[in-house]
């Protein structure tokens, strides 16, 4: 989506003073924002709403979703990968808090999805009527903005207003919540020309005196080291991001979001840092004597020890949002704007320097370091080798959708992305259940690629339900289930750090290819090797969604590791 | 904390319906403290305008600034900490005082400048304006007596002429 203050959205496609239903003013703010497809499941308070939608089905997509929640990560997988908009709806109470998970991981990740929700009869609101709940309380503090519409002349101001602070700025979640009644009323009223909220103004162009600035000191610098962020890709800056590392021959490291920003297999390009980062991507921020943050806000799964990350480099930090700017880190050159036109601002006054010391240093790490060797495993297949797999058969050209935990952390790491929209992951709220669904979202966004959802048992447990509408709805989507038969990362933790006292880590899994046959959809389960590869290049082949149960080694750990509250020093690698 | 003071931020506010919610719910989940927080009619329609006082070092409550800023229906944030402004409290105390203490209380409310608003056979209503230091100052003096119920509004506060809070914080 655009960070930049773009054109805001005119709600309405009707000719002005043409009465419209609420219900037809909601679907035809969603034409104006470009939505072909929305995810949701209908109640009773929503009805009027659906009714609507029967009228505009030549034009909007509704997905039958099976569980809301796979409502609102569908819609953040379509967000994520179209750069437009996503949508959610549900009824009231319990359709509406089944999304409440997606909206505080919306949030988390500035994903722009409005979530439009029924709400009970406005006579009814505040009486303990069936199906209420007070959703816009709820979601408060994990929105960007809420909105619960008690007069219908509202909506369409309402509605514009929604999407753009939906898509502008930094990303984020909106709530709409609208009584049954407010969806069955007119209105002739029209969404005005331009959004105008006096209290919303997000920057454009960061400030020229310290765009200079950050110049002089990358310019000053010896060991410089880019972090690139989710940032990059809101604003569509990848272009210069490569322009910048190239010009100033600066290496960069990413986030976990910021996987694909920057084209992996570039040699400047030094993986993913962080907690399972790589080793040379954190040893290479211990070094570094001037951190360039790009669209990050510096999350503690990716800095670990403040004092140990870049222990006395300057900091230049370029984010659309004010309040990430000092909050993590101490800033030397701190600069508010949109990243894609910052960088253009940045570029021209960037050296072309020789830093060859500092590349051969980092370099070095990187032979001593490898972390991405899979080691032999002649009884079992490791996961990793599932996501190389996967890797090898798309050409690296599919899109992946990761769930939570370890099969996460490798799909991260063992396929090399070289485009921002290639990796998906819910990274900051961590929600297990995302990859299904948003699998679904990133599919229907663009059918013409290639849909890889990486999950563990685990997390394909949480929406499982989401087969159903694979198969109904015919969704092209690939399932590597990465069965280790444990909440892997628990397995883990337990491992290192409560000697071995396992507790709820165990799952007694049914036979996920049998449920998936179940569901309707091609579904093949093995513990080989050559099984495994062969699945994978039959699923590649096959026409329509395919279920992958792959049973691989069970206690396989995700290395290298760096034990939270402690720095880059202390890391674990595979003793292998 | 390391320098954890009081600091007075006063904010323009659209005067929308659940507002106040999301301004106090921000503060619970980051963790700010509010001291107190006043809220009413600014000059201009359709907007109110807050102040609040929170409790934190000075990078806790720049953080708070940004974050209150953040919010959609929040116009403008201005820290008036150490900026020439003015900021008062109101405080309305009722002590239990017989006949003859009247004259003593009374006598130590003029010298603090407060009025007595209301009196019965066994209290007195002391209304004390100023600065919110004043007001406890007078407490302390008046300790003697049994505090029966004290209201108080909360700091409010307001630029002097050459900073208008209407200018706000450098948008962000």
């Amino acid at each position: 989506m655009s960070a930049t203050n773009g054109q805001s959205t005119n709600g309405s496609t009707a000719a002005p003073g043409t009465p419209r239903t609420g219900g037809e003013v909601v679907c035809d703010a969603m034409l104006a924002a470009g939505v072909d497809v929305i995810f949701g499941m209908p109640g009773g308070a929503s009805l009027p709403f659906y009714d609507s939608l029967y009228h505009y089905q030549d034009r909007i997509r509704h997905v039958l979703i099976r569980h809301e929640q796979a409502a609102g990560f569908a819609a953040n997988g379509y967000a994520r990968a179209t750069g437009k908009v996503g949508v959610a709806t549900s009824t009231s109470g319990p359709g509406a808090t089944n999304m409440v998970t997606c909206m505080a991981n919306d949030i988390m990740d500035s994903v722009g999805v409005v979530y439009i929700t029924g709400q009970v009869a406005r006579p009814a609101i505040g009486s303990d009527a069936f199906q209420e709940a007070d959703v816009t309380g709820i979601s408060i503090p994990i929105t960007k903005h809420s909105y619960l519409v008690m007069d219908v002349d509202d909506l369409p101001r309402v509605m514009s207003e929604a999407f753009h602070l939906a898509s502008t700025g930094r990303p984020g979640p909106v709530h709409v919540d609208i009584p049954k009644d407010v969806f069955l009323e007119t209105t002739t009223e029209t969404a005005p020309d331009q959004v105008n909220l006096r209290g919303y103004r997000p920057s454009k162009v960061g400030n020229a005196r310290m765009v200079r600035k950050a110049a002089e000191v990358i310019n000053a610098s010896e060991r410089p080291i880019i972090m690139a962020g989710h940032g990059i890709d809101i604003s569509g800056a990848a272009e210069e991001l490569l322009q910048l590392a190239t010009r100033g021959s600066i290496p960069v490291v990413s986030t976990l979001h910021g996987v694909g920003t920057f084209p992996e297999t570039h040699p400047l390009s030094f993986g993913m840092l962080g907690m399972h980062g790589l080793a040379y991507a954190n040893f290479s921020m211990r070094q570094t004597d001037c951190i360039i943050g790009l669209g990050t806000r510096f999350d503690d799964r990716a800095v670990g020890k403040e004092d140990e990350f870049g222990p006395g480099a300057k900091v230049v930090h370029i984010d659309i949002d004010p309040a990430e700017i000092g909050k993590v880190l101490e800033t030397d050159v701190p600069i508010v704007g949109d990243l894609k036109l910052t960088l253009q601002k940045l570029l021209p006054l960037i050296e072309s320097r020789d830093r060859t010391p500092w590349l051969d240093q980092m370099n070095g790490w990187r032979r001593d370091h490898p972390s991405l060797k899979i080691p032999d495993s002649p009884d079992s297949v490791l996961p990793q080798e599932v996501v190389r797999a996967i890797y090898d058969i798309s050409g690296g050209e599919a899109r992946v959708i990761a769930d939570v935990g370890q099969n996460q952390m490798w799909a991260s790491q063992h396929f090399w992305y070289e485009r921002p929209r290639m990796f998906f992951s819910a990274g900051g709220l961590g929600p297990m259940g995302y990859a299904l669904p948003a699998a679904m979202g990133v599919k229907l966004a663009d059918e013409s690629q290639d849909v890889w959802c990486v999950t563990g048992d685990g997390g394909l447990l949480i929406n499982i339900q989401e087969f159903n509408t694979l198969a109904a709805e015919g969704i092209n989507v690939k399932v590597a289930v990465l069965n280790n038969a444990h909440l892997g990362m628990i397995r883990q933790w337990q491992e290192f750090f409560y000697e071995g006292r396992y507790m709820g880590a165990f799952l007694d899994n049914p036979d996920f290819a049998k449920v998936a046959q179940a569901f309707g959809l091609h579904g093949v389960g093995t513990s080989s090797r050559d099984e495994m590869k062969d699945a994978i290049a039959m699923a590649h082949e096959y026409d329509g969604p395919v279920v992958l149960d792959l049973h691989v080694d069970r206690v396989e750990n995700v290395y290298p590791m760096i034990v939270p509250g402690t720095g880059v020093n202390s890391v674990i690698e595979d003793p292998r | 904390m390391n320098g954890t003071e009081t600091h007075t931020l006063v904010a323009t506010v659209a005067d929308h319906p659940g507002v106040l919610t999301r301004v106090a719910s921000l503060f619970r989940r980051r963790g700010f403290n509010i001291a107190s927080l006043a809220v009413g009619h600014s000059e201009e329609p359709g907007y109110s305008r807050m102040t609040i006082a929170v409790e934190g070092s000075a990078e806790e409550v720049k953080q708070c600034e940004k974050q209150l800023y953040k919010l959609v229906e929040v116009v403008s944030v201005r820290n008036l900490t150490g900026a020439p402004a003015v900021s008062r409290e109101l405080a309305m105390i009722k002590v239990r005082v017989k006949a003859t203490e009247r004259p003593g209380l009374a006598e130590i409310t003029d010298i603090f400048r407060g009025e007595i608003v209301d009196v019965s056979k066994t209290s007195m209503i002391v209304q004390m304006t100023g600065a919110q230091s004043k007001i406890d100052r007078f407490l302390d003096v008046i300790t003697e007596y049994p505090i029966e119920e004290i209201s108080r509004t909360g700091v409010i506060a307001i630029a002097r002429d050459d900073v208008g809070p209407r200018n706000g914080r450098a948008r962000g």
